[in-house]
């Protein structure tokens, strides 16, 4: 038995169990409620408007993209909080104290965190689809896109909320350092609308971050090629999406087992300690 | 091993056999958490040199981490989970390390009932008490049957019958599965209780080093001799307390209320929590100086 990958099979068991407690729970139920509830009301109030220069209504551009936003926004922030928070309860040490614990510990999360894009998406695909008309324009091969853009996207997306997670002081600043930043990119890469009505160096910027490169793909997946009018270069960018992506995946394939093996190795029982300590004195 | 420029521990020094339960004794803020990170590899040391069965814990390898458990002073992960699904996940990492004399990991039910958690088996994690949760974390601590148990403080915030628990627990493991146990406490009364040897830690060194009894007979030279006369009370204290009772037997015949006392381990030690917690560390290791044999 290679311990190796026994411990990356215990991790995967990890992965599964923490999902489905995850499920089971009603903070987490009520958080993908509340996104599939703000997303559909947002798009059905806007069901009406025409997109510029095609046939296609608003929520039938607007929903694949806000997919990709949600697919990078849960893959930064719910691992960055994760991670922070388990450097402050002991979980990471507790990974730490067993037999290549860490190795499991990031299998699970890897586990979890792609399993849980299944209930966050079906929450607006299902109800989407009896809302809105003709969601889904490219039948199976439409779908095959899907897959692979979202497996890209996690690749490129989960290392980065690990290293927040790895690097952030403390839980309190995940909203400084990942929040902030996901909100400022949502808003630039054309996830609620076209990204050829910003400044230059707006679209320069988000075009560099997988978060515009994940709406694009999600955009070829579900809307008709016609539609690619709407985009820069009116191309999907097939190429250079799966190229960006897959930059960010390689870089954080590197990046991110360096920040998180410096990270675990400063982890001690009374490190955690101090870190609980400063967590309670919220007053400075 | 130093935290800027203070050295916090100096010239901590110790030998630690196979099968032995020994205790780091010391106020809080004497480097004990300290001591047993180091050795857990948790924590690396700006100098010194330290063998932790056979390796150095910095830089150990995932096999010695396999026969060592860990149980440190206060956990609150994995608050969703149920005990007896947190063991199972935790003691399959230990499965590669299986030896036929070393079967691991421990059997869980076996362990939820040796801990005494059978009744909480199936809660969440999140609505155990204090000392039921603390129960979980020795649970874990051993789930990889471990050559060497490390415990941080591990009755901080029992109740007397859990701490009576915890030590049946504790022998328990040492008589049957041969653990050779490292444990930190700041009361004496426990160590007593729990050790083959007691290492007692103050201003960053070992000021004693003993079984209870020997620490005991080590300060135990002098002895006060009390008694009353006439309705006034004396007191003396003499090394020879027998020979000195003779001598005031055999001159005087009204004496009354006598009582030979020895200074206790315990006079002793809390002079030294005393001294160290008014902010002389320094001191307060020399209060076992005298002592030494």
């Amino acid at each position: 038995m290679n311990p190796t990958t026994h411990a990356i099979r215990t991790g995967i068991g990890r992965g599964w169990t923490e999902f489905m407690l995850s499920l089971k729970s009603p903070q987490d139920q009520g958080f993908y409620l509340f996104t599939s509830a703000g997303v559909l009301i947002y798009l059905f109030l806007n069901r009406n408007d025409v997109i510029e220069g095609t046939t296609l209504t608003y929520p039938t551009v607007a929903l694949p993209s806000i997919l990709g936003g949600l697919l990078v926004f849960s893959l930064v922030i719910g691992p960055a909080y994760a991670l922070a928070m388990e450097r402050e309860d002991g979980t990471l040490l507790r990974a730490k104290a067993v037999p290549r614990g860490l190795i499991g510990h990031v299998t699970g999360h890897i586990l979890l965190n792609t399993l849980s894009l299944i209930p966050s998406f079906l929450v607006i695909l299902i109800p989407g689809a009896f809302l809105f008309d003709n969601m889904m324009q490219n039948g199976l091969r439409g779908w095959a896109t899907v897959v692979w853009v979202v497996l890209l996207g996690l690749l490129a997306t989960l290392p980065i909320g690990i290293v927040i997670g790895s690097l952030v002081p403390g839980v309190q600043k995940v909203g400084t350092w990942g929040m902030l930043p996901i909100i400022i990119l949502l808003a630039i890469s054309g996830i609620f609308s076209p990204i050829q009505g910003l400044w230059g160096w707006a679209q320069t910027v988000s075009q560099v971050f997988p978060m515009y490169w994940v709406g694009i793909g999600m955009r070829s997946a579900f809307l008709p090629d016609a539609a690619a009018a709407i985009e820069i270069g009116e191309s999907w960018r097939t190429v250079e999406t799966a190229l960006v992506l897959g930059a960010w995946a390689v870089a954080g394939a590197f990046i991110a087992p360096i920040v998180l093996r410096r990270m675990a190795r400063r982890q001690s029982g009374s490190q955690v300690e101090a870190a609980r300590e400063q967590a309670m004195q919220w007053v400075r | 091993m130093r935290y800027g420029d203070v050295d916090v521990l100096d010239g901590v020094e110790f030998n630690v056999h196979r099968g032995e339960v020994v205790t780091l004794l010391g106020p809080n803020g004497a480097g004990k958490t300290t001591t047993i990170e180091v050795l857990e590899g948790f924590r690396v040391p700006s100098g010194g040199a330290i063998s932790v069965l056979g390796a150095d814990p910095a830089h150990a390898d995932e096999n010695w981490r396999a026969r060592v458990g860990v149980v440190l002073q206060s956990w609150r992960d994995h608050a969703r989970w149920s005990p007896r699904g947190l063991l199972t996940h935790l003691g399959r990492y230990y499965e590669p390390y299986s030896t036929p004399e070393r079967p691991r990991p421990y059997d869980v039910e076996q362990l939820i009932a040796l801990v005494g958690i059978e009744e909480q088996a199936e809660q969440k994690i999140r609505t155990l008490s204090g000392g039921q949760r603390r129960r979980l974390d020795v649970a874990v601590g051993i789930i990889g049957r471990p050559e060497l148990l490390f415990l941080d403080e591990p009755t901080a915030g029992f109740d007397p019958q859990a701490r009576r628990e915890f030590h049946d627990i504790v022998h328990r493991l040492s008589d049957l599965e041969d653990t050779t146990i490292l444990l930190t406490t700041h009361d004496l009364d426990e160590a007593e209780k729990l050790a083959d040897r007691i290492l007692i830690l103050a201003g960053g060194r070992i000021v004693a080093d003993g079984s209870a009894d020997q620490l005991a007979r080590q300060v135990t030279r002098e002895s006060q001799v009390r008694w009353s006369r006439d309705g006034e009370q004396f007191v003396h204290a003499t090394p020879d307390a027998i020979g000195f009772v003779r001598t005031l037997l055999g001159q005087h015949d009204d004496i009354a209320d006598l009582e030979v006392r020895r200074a206790t381990l315990e006079d002793t030690y809390i002079a030294m929590v005393q001294q160290h917690e008014t902010g002389h560390p320094a001191q307060a290791a020399t209060a076992f100086e005298e002592i030494k044999p």
